[in-house]
């Protein structure tokens, strides 16, 4: 008896956390934003401005816009329209509690899973989700093999990055692009490294870290010379003789150089390799992390490669580099020529994305470029900028509509429109405010 | 590279005091700025005169005295230095004396080291005073300090001289080691459970308390003029304990979970000692109210959560809601870069609970102020109170707020144009040093190639390999150092 009311309890305390901010969905409608300042990112702020949305995209916008009958009206006098923001290089949905590895889905066994795509596990219940959105990121793309913050990261091709709106009931319905790109996680090399088994730092020669590096860098070669024989046996080789292997047909769209490579790496070293090798290669790359991406900017430059910087708010790497090396980082590489995309890296930190850019404007980077740097840049790197990024007719509705600047720490979320939906700003978070203020109400 | 960084910081810990020096005997005068003073109101177009380290003045009409330096500050603002409740900066290796469960004779004092790059960082932050905890492997930890951010002075510069002392305890996961594996052959370590961390804290305070009494008595009688009396034999684990006991160390305790807060105060109760703060206490808004009523400080992050199972019930409500029961709250980093914009993570509980901005600002300037004891001295901008101020080019609640200056005592230890100004100079000595570094190495390696072929020559094999530079530790790795020790 005892047992069965616990487990009415565990119930109940699942519905309120695991469905309610799915509940908060509704069909998808017509909606007009009426009367807000509309900053499309595609072009200059309208001054009260309107947004229709139809059928989950966005159908209208402009200053002299005809509401429907039929819309669901949502009057903005006085607060700002943005596309919602993208946070390109995260672990949404593949890591509930960094610690507890029985909720992380992050780093599989091997060097070389190029098959794996981090749709397959993505968790649309993730309580991270709606804690997520409600800071006004509305979409992301996950990426196998790099924890983060508070992950380790592990592997060499470490599988496929998924593009993906922050609501829904199932993956099917939040995706945008199943496999955006091909993580690799570029290695280092690296005579000094913390080994946690014994907590203390070990130390090799530069000779045989260098000739680590060299095997692995070979190996990588190896994949991509066997995926573009695979290719050509599977197009022009007997069928009978065909044997079906699930990595080197996840290389094929990589070697043809139509599915991008996102290189991980930090250190110039790295970079300069990474580069050059996809520059051999031809493969199309995105640099994520480029911690010193500064000191290869002319390279990153002449390639066209752009760049998914890391947190601006992190450390820089080396002692004697200036204080703010990391926060003027995004308007130096700006500076240069190079297209740039601010992330988090992270899971629970998504939701400081618009500090990070914010603190890039800060020191240096002009405001619009931030605001690129956090909606329509990522976009067009993963080629899917006609369907999200900008307000304008025919993308996806992935909208916010604010109090005020939407990189300003204090500025407020008051409509969250999702995949055209009117999603709600509920999270784990407020409920739990919520729950708790009633009992300090109750004078305890 | 590790040691041309350890040249060039000293470098800068050379330039520091030299500048520093040249303000001390005069006057500084700040001025046309919005003063954030946090204890009564800001004052726009208003100045701050500095005199002798301390703030003799603020107002709206201050006139520079003769030979005081003026600081045209107009458009900008100027606020109480941020001290920053939970800190480990500034500390040479580890912050983890993790062999025994009670780890009290441990002193981080001991190990401060005044180079460390993170103290400039955090100046540049606007952080001028910093709680340096012990980590938080131990239910009973080490010691811990607080000290000022007077980059480059010695060691002995470093500590807040009046503030008490404190000691680190730790609830939860870290002290039970459950997202740690002992290295190979290590047997894991008791406690392993909350309920054994609540047994160390009892058992010791048991000891510690007939140890208190074994010193009472021998006091007593010695006062009464006894001879030939032997004093109780000297135990430094339990010395720290006592001063609990008597009100003369703070207790710092970092827990998550609403039952562990709660068991600390039963236990604390019991032995008849205070707790000063709950440390990271990311679930203190579902207590808030028995927090208040003990008098304990509450000292969290802005909106870290979810790391580990007992952060998953962690929200960036947590200050406000603390706040509103009439906890005194403040908002601290645990990690050297988060301290760097402390400023932006107050400006978190204004929009998660509605604080006002003044309210926002005593996060991390009063109210930690009163968490270490120091309000007398620090906090706000106050007649008497020390020169610690830092002055912002925008509100500092502002994502675009950069610090300017940041003042310790009166004196400049931070200056981000003078930062910028001596960039190029710094770049130029970096590269001196590394072709310098170079230009030995290769004597090394030719002087080495010498060696084997005279030895080969002799029959003899060389007695040295050349020597291998070594890398520092690359951002993930350094943060797990920190994750694995102090979260």
């Amino acid at each position: 008896m005892r047992f069965s009311t616990r487990l009415k309890f565990v119930i109940l305390f699942i519905s309120i956390f695991c469905i309610s901010p799915a509940h908060a969905q509704n069909a998808p409608g017509v909606y007009a934003i009426k009367g807000a300042k509309v900053f499309p990112v595609s072009g200059a702020p309208i001054e009260n401005g309107t947004v229709i949305i139809r059928g989950g995209k966005i159908v209208t916008v402009g200053a002299n816009v005809e509401v429907p009958a039929d819309a669901q009206v949502i009057d903005a006098a006085g607060l700002e329209v943005y596309p919602g923001l993208f946070d390109p290089f995260t672990q949404m949905g593949l890591n509930e509690i960094g610690q507890v590895s029985a909720t992380v889905d992050i780093v599989e066994l091997g060097d070389f899973n190029p098959e794996l795509v981090a749709a397959t596990a993505v968790n649309p219940a993730s309580a991270h989700i709606p804690v997520t959105r409600a800071s006004g990121i509305t979409h992301v793309i996950s990426a196998p093999g790099i924890g983060g913050f508070d992950q380790s990261s592990g592997g060499f091709i470490t599988g496929q990055a998924s593009a993906f709106n922050l609501a829904g009931w199932t993956m099917d319905e939040m995706q945008i692009r199943r496999s955006v790109a091909m993580v690799i996680n570029w290695p280092s090399i690296r005579t000094r490294s913390f080994d946690f088994a014994t907590f203390s730092f070990k130390t090799k020669p530069y000779d045989e870290a260098k000739k680590e590096y060299d095997n692995k860098i070979n190996e990588l070669s190896d994949w991509l010379d066997r995926a573009r024989h695979y290719a050509q046996v599977k197009e022009k080789g007997s069928p009978s003789l065909f044997e079906r292997d699930l990595k080197l047909e996840a290389l094929i769209p990589v070697v043809e150089g139509k599915l991008p490579v996102l290189v991980v790496a930090g250190e110039a070293r790295d970079i300069r390799n990474a580069v050059e090798f996809c520059a051999k290669q031809n493969l199309k790359m995105i640099l994520a992390d480029g911690s010193q991406a500064f000191k290869v900017k002319d390279l990153l430059k002449e390639k066209k490669i752009p760049v998914i910087l890391g947190p601006t708010e992190r450390t820089p790497d080396e002692e004697d580099m200036p204080y703010d090396q990391q926060l003027t980082q995004p308007e130096d590489l700006h500076a240069a020529g190079i297209s740039i995309a601010l992330s988090s890296f992270g899971t629970a930190f998504s939701r400081r994305l618009s500090q990070y850019a914010g603190t890039a404007v800060a020191y240096g980077l002009p405001y619009d470029e931030a605001l690129k740097a956090v909606t329509i840049n990522a976009a067009e790197m993963f080629g899917i900028a006609d369907q999200i990024g900008s307000i304008q007719p025919g993308k996806i509705a992935n909208l916010i509509v604010t109090n005020g600047d939407p990189l300003e720490i204090r500025t407020e979320i008051r409509y969250l429109f999702i995949n055209g939906q009117l999603t709600s700003t509920g999270n784990r978070h407020r409920d739990l405010y919520e729950q708790y203020h009633k009992r300090s109400q109750a004078g305890h | 590279m590790k040691r041309v960084a350890g040249l060039l910081a000293f470098a800068f810990a050379l330039l520091t005091p030299a500048l520093a020096s040249a303000q001390d005997s005069n006057a500084t005068l700040i001025q046309n700025a919005t003063i954030l003073t946090i204890t009564h109101g800001n004052i726009e177009h208003g100045s701050v005169l500095i005199q002798d380290g301390k703030i003799a003045a603020v107002g709206t009409d201050l006139k520079a005295p003769a030979g005081a330096t003026v600081i045209d500050a107009s458009g900008q603002f100027v606020m109480p230095g941020i001290i920053d409740c939970h800190s480990h900066i500034a500390v040479e290796g580890s912050v983890n004396e993790g062999g025994p469960a009670v780890s009290s004779m441990a002193n981080i004092a001991d190990v401060l080291n005044p180079e460390d790059i993170s103290i400039y960082r955090d100046l540049a932050g606007g952080v001028t005073v910093a709680n340096i905890l012990h980590g938080s492997a131990n239910p009973i930890g080490g010691q811990t300090v607080v000290i000022k951010l007077r980059w480059g002075k010695s060691p002995s510069e470093l500590p807040f001289q009046g503030a008490l002392p404190g000691i680190k305890f730790a609830l939860g996961e870290n002290p039970k080691r459950s997202n740690f594996q002992p290295p190979p052959g290590i047997p894991p370590r008791y406690p392993a459970t909350r309920l054994g961390v609540e047994e160390v804290i009892r058992q010791a305070f048991t000891e510690a308390r007939e140890y208190k009494k074994q010193w009472d008595d021998y006091n007593q009688r010695k006062a009464a003029g006894e001879q030939n009396l032997m004093p109780p034999r000297r135990n430094e684990t339990l010395v720290p304990l006592v001063e609990v006991l008597e009100g003369k160390r703070y207790v710092h305790s970092h827990c998550y979970r609403a039952d562990e807060i709660l068991m600390l105060m039963r236990v604390a109760k019991e032995f008849g000692f205070k707790v000063r703060t709950f440390q990271h206490v990311l679930e203190g808004y579902k207590v808030a109210d028995e927090i208040a009523a003990s008098g304990a400080g509450g000292s969290t992050f802005s909106d870290w959560w979810a790391y580990k199972a007992e952060a998953y019930d962690a929200i960036p409500y947590n200050a406000a809601l603390m706040s509103e029961r009439g906890v005194i709250v403040s908002i601290n980093s645990d990690d050297a870069e988060e301290a760097s914009h402390l400023n932006q993570e107050a400006a978190k509980a204004i929009k998660y609970g509605g604080l006002s901005s003044n309210d926002a600002l005593k996060l991390v300037t009063l109210n930690p102020a009163i968490q270490l004891g120091i309000d007398s001295r620090v906090g706000s901008i106050d007649v008497g109170k020390d020169a610690d101020l830092v002055i912002y080019n925008h509100d500092p609640l502002s994502v675009y707020a950069v610090v300017q200056k940041t003042f310790i005592d009166g004196q400049v230890y931070f200056d981000r144009q003078r930062d910028i100004a001596q960039r190029p100079e710094l770049a130029k000595e970096k590269q001196a040093l590394i072709d310098k570094e170079k230009k030995a190495g290769e004597e090394q390696k030719k002087a080495a190639e010498e060696q084997k072929k005279a030895a080969e020559g002799t029959g003899k094999k060389p007695d040295k390999k050349p020597e291998q530079k070594k890398k520092p530790p690359t951002e993930i790795e350094s943060h797990g150092a920190v994750a694995g020790g102090a979260l």
